[in-house]
């Protein structure tokens, strides 16, 4: 049995969007999840940590390996307590950004994960959560 | 400050990223690339992204802005030796990479340059012949 896996890492500046990503890959490799879903989830990471500096202004990632029967895979909570999103329906559409970006952030994110969760107060701060499994 | 060297090769620009990128690390290689493109009157620029493991929609949106400004300045650009997994996850999220052409590997790339050149200066004699 591998001892389990559980931790969290800070969100407080760019660099801090390399070590989240470097270190979802390690687990991933680590619990032997394919390339393809490694690349997918690693993407996800990228656009939410990076969604949750430049707009939440910063915050923690929390990763854990979680099992559910026969499945492994990993879990990632994103929390920051910036503004939060006025309009949670129009921000996860295509094209939608209040930067000058492309607006693909969470829809992409949410493409690339088996299950996504988006909660945010207005004012209050924002929680996203990706799951992916390893054969997912 | 670190930066992504850029190789000029005949008349082209070339260059490869070895290290995951930090966002101020792209920035930087997107500026330094459209002032050498400009001063060098390059035709092509090639970006090796073979040491990528993934591409996420700021990089790409790095790679459009690389591909748009040298069109403007004439120049093409093709990107090199993208991973199959970090291709479909590309897709998956929904990035266009509009106006860039793919290469599997540097040698292809440039000969993929090459051909369009020639097809632009055939272009041009016609042009001239009418
Ligand atoms: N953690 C957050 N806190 C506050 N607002 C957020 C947060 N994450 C996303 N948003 C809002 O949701 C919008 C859509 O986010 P999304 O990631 O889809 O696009 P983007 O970041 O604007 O562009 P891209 O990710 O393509 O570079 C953002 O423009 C921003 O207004
Ligand atoms: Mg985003």
């Amino acid at each position: 049995m591998m001892a389990t896996i559980r931790e969290s890492l800070i969100v407080q500046q760019e660099r801090d969007l390399v070590v989240c990503r470097n270190r979802v890959k390690e687990v991933a490799v680590k619990i032997g999840m394919g390339i393809v879903n490694q690349t997918k989830l690693i993407t996800a990471t990228s656009e939410i940590a990076r969604n949750m500096l430049i707009y939440g202004g910063g915050g923690v990632m929390r990763l854990e390996v979680i099992t559910r029967g026969k499945q492994e895979g990993i879990q990632l909570v994103f929390e920051d307590k910036g503004p939060g999103i006025a309009d949670i329906q129009k921000a996860m559409q295509d094209g939608f950004t209040t930067g000058r970006t492309l607006g693909m952030g969470l829809p992409g994110a949410k493409r690339l994960v088996n299950e996504f969760t988006i909660q945010s107060t207005f004012g209050k701060g924002t929680t996203v959560k990706l799951l992916k499994w390893k054969n997912g | 400050m670190e930066k992504i060297p850029i190789l000029k090769m005949g008349k082209f620009l070339l260059v490869t990223i070895q290290v995951d990128l930090y966002d101020r690390l792209a920035l930087t290689l997107e500026e330094d690339l459209i002032e050498m493109v400009f001063k060098t009157g390059s035709k092509g620029v090639l970006i090796d992204i073979s040491a990528l493991s993934i591409v996420d929609s700021f990089m790409g949106k790095i790679i459009g802005n690389i591909a748009g400004m040298s069109s403007i300045m004439d120049a093409e650009t093709v990107v090199v030796g993208m991973q199959p997994a970090v291709a479909i996850t590309l897709i998956e999220l929904g990035l266009p990479l509009s106006g860039v052409h793919t290469a599997l590997n540097i040698e292809k790339g440039m000969a993929l340059l090459q051909s369009r050149m020639k097809a632009d200066l055939d272009d041009d004699e016609n042009d001239g012949d009418d």
